[in-house]
């Protein structure tokens, strides 16, 4: 299964195995991993799943599209950067193995 | 007392096409949780035909209500249609521009995006992490000021009494006449016969919080920048020369989101406590359990009943055909009991898996910009509670709210008991 690496913002790693068309909010509940609250269950509702892709993993992984729900919500977040996605938007598939998201010091 | 707790009515037993939600007595006698059962069994997404507010849907199911939440292109909030507060807020008229005043949270993009950004860093986490030792340090005082044995109404002297001081440092407000806010916070959602005696008294009390604002405003205009909300709408060119109603819109909407809400969460948590006695318990025996807890209570308490949005395309909801211009009211209390989504819906767990999925915020870019520091107002006074009380006992019927959109309490009648 394809490893994600979860980098809480005081630095703490967390490797996960997470399973094929699964996304990275469910793996990161799942896996009781701090900073992802991920309030509306993975709706692409809230943006309480707020999450910074690495910056080699960001052309893999792809950009939130202007203009579309994943980044109308992301305008609100406190620390919006250009490689902050919404992990319930990102789906785990071979070609993202060994993924980084660095996690933001809270949700929003 | 009302007509529903003299006659109890059979809610089984009510048309459907007769089932109107929107009555405020079923809120104050705490009957309305029937209604909701019953529309999210045979109805979820209900039409009612005829109402003081004219006809509209009600969405009553968590997914469905999400659903219109995430679809504001299908889904308006714009004031100039219906706004967001259903039956809109002072005169009530079955005309299509009931929303009243203008706000953001009554705009839709590209407006409501800009203007929520002009006041969102006052609840940032850095301004979160600032405010949370004077909100203990109050919270403290205010509990510790209680005299133990004694009945007193928790509503005034603690909910009102906290959330009011915090409202008062966003904005910055005269210490002294803070309660000037809760006055205003209350009369935004009262009506003739329910917190002012005519729609006269309304719009005098409304202007006078209007004027009262604009002369802080005036003071502050082209000042060095502060943070707190008015310098913040007046320092920047999104919101500096807002016309009046637009300008008395933003600040309502602030009073009554930052007052009415965290206040009735504070005074449902003990009610909540109260009739749920193992869960008092487990509070007491793991004050760890708090944070977990406060998002229980605000899903609990669902201290916003409804939005409203206005259809300004033809959509599905739920497998019936929303139309053009149709009043859809999605009813977070009902989707805040909803089975299918949340486990045990209709039983209050202060260790409940996965507490924070309610809708009790919203969803979607309307999502309450001011949610963590509510959790942090909850928090912060029940981890002061705890620590000086073994019980709040409820020792009288509290009073609820008339009111459809606005769930809470007038008066709770209670005795401490010190640890």
């Amino acid at each position: 299964m394809p490893k994600v690496t979860y980098i809480e913002a005081s630095g703490t790693e967390h490797v996960v195995s997470v399973a094929n068309g699964t996304t990275c909010r469910d793996a990161a509940m799942d896996n009781d991993i701090p900073g992802i609250d991920g309030d509306c269950g993975g709706a692409c509702a809230c943006a309480t799943c707020h999450v910074f892709v690495d910056p080699a993993w960001l052309d893999r992984v792809g950009r939130a599209v202007e203009g579309e729900m994943e980044a109308n919500l992301l305008q609100f977040v406190p620390d919006l950067s250009e490689n902050s996605r919404l992990a319930c938007q990102i789906d785990i598939t071979d070609a993202l193995d060994g993924l980084v998201l660095r996690l933001p010091a809270s949700q929003h | 007392m009302s007509v529903s707790e003299i006659f109890s009515t059979d809610v089984s037993k009510i048309p459907l096409d007769e089932m109107d939600v929107s009555d405020p007595l079923l809120f104050q006698n705490d009957t309305i949780g029937e209604y909701f059962s019953r529309l999210r069994a045979e109805d979820p997404v209900h039409f009612t035909p005829k109402s003081r507010f004219g006809p509209y849907w009600s969405v009553t199911k968590f997914n469905d209500i999400v659903r219109v939440e995430t679809d504001h292109k299908a889904f308006s909030s714009d004031a100039g249609i219906g706004g967001v507060a259903f039956g809109g807020i002072g005169v009530p008229t079955e005309s299509s521009a009931m929303g009243g005043l203008e706000m953001f949270i009554a705009m839709d993009p590209p407006k409501h995006d800009i203007q929520r950004k002009v006041v969102s860093p006052i609840v940032a986490p850095s301004n979160l992490e600032n405010l949370e030792p004077i909100i203990r340090e109050r919270a403290a005082a205010i509990l510790d000021s209680l005299p133990a044995g004694k009945v007193i109404d928790w509503v005034d002297l603690v909910s009102i009494e906290l959330t009011t001081m915090t409202l008062a440092t966003l904005f910055d407000f005269p210490w002294e006449e803070r309660r000037k806010l809760t006055r205003w916070s209350d009369v935004v959602t009262a009506s003739p016969g329910n917190g002012v005696d005519s729609w006269e008294q309304w719009q005098r009390e409304l202007m006078e919080c209007g004027m009262y604002f604009k002369e802080l405003w005036n003071q502050r205009a082209g000042g060095e920048p502060r943070n707190d909300l008015i310098s913040m709408l007046a320092g920047s060119p999104a919101t500096a020369n807002m016309p009046f109603p637009e300008f008395l819109g933003n600040i309502i909407q602030l009073i009554v989101g930052g007052n009415d809400t965290t206040r009735n969460s504070i005074s449902g948590g003990v009610l909540a406590l109260n009739e749920n006695p193992a869960e008092y318990a487990k509070l007491m025996k793991d004050p760890g359990l708090i944070p977990n807890m406060v998002s229980e209570i605000i899903r609990w308490q669902t201290p916003i009943n409804c939005m409203l949005r206005t259809a300004v395309q033809e959509a599905d909801i739920g497998g019936k055909t929303i139309h053009k211009g149709d009043k859809v009211v999605m009813w977070y209390l009902s989707g805040n009991r909803d089975s299918e989504v949340i486990e045990r819906a209709d039983e209050f767990l202060i260790d409940r898996k996965n507490p924070r999925q309610h809708l009790s915020f919203g969803f979607g870019i309307h999502r309450c910009v001011g949610n963590r520091l509510a959790e942090l107002q909850l928090r912060v006074i029940w981890e002061e509670i705890v620590k000086r009380f073994s019980k709040i006992e409820i020792v009288g019927k509290p009073v609820r709210t008339l009111h459809h959109i606005i769930h809470g309490f007038t008066r709770m009648p209670v005795v401490l008991h010190p640890r």
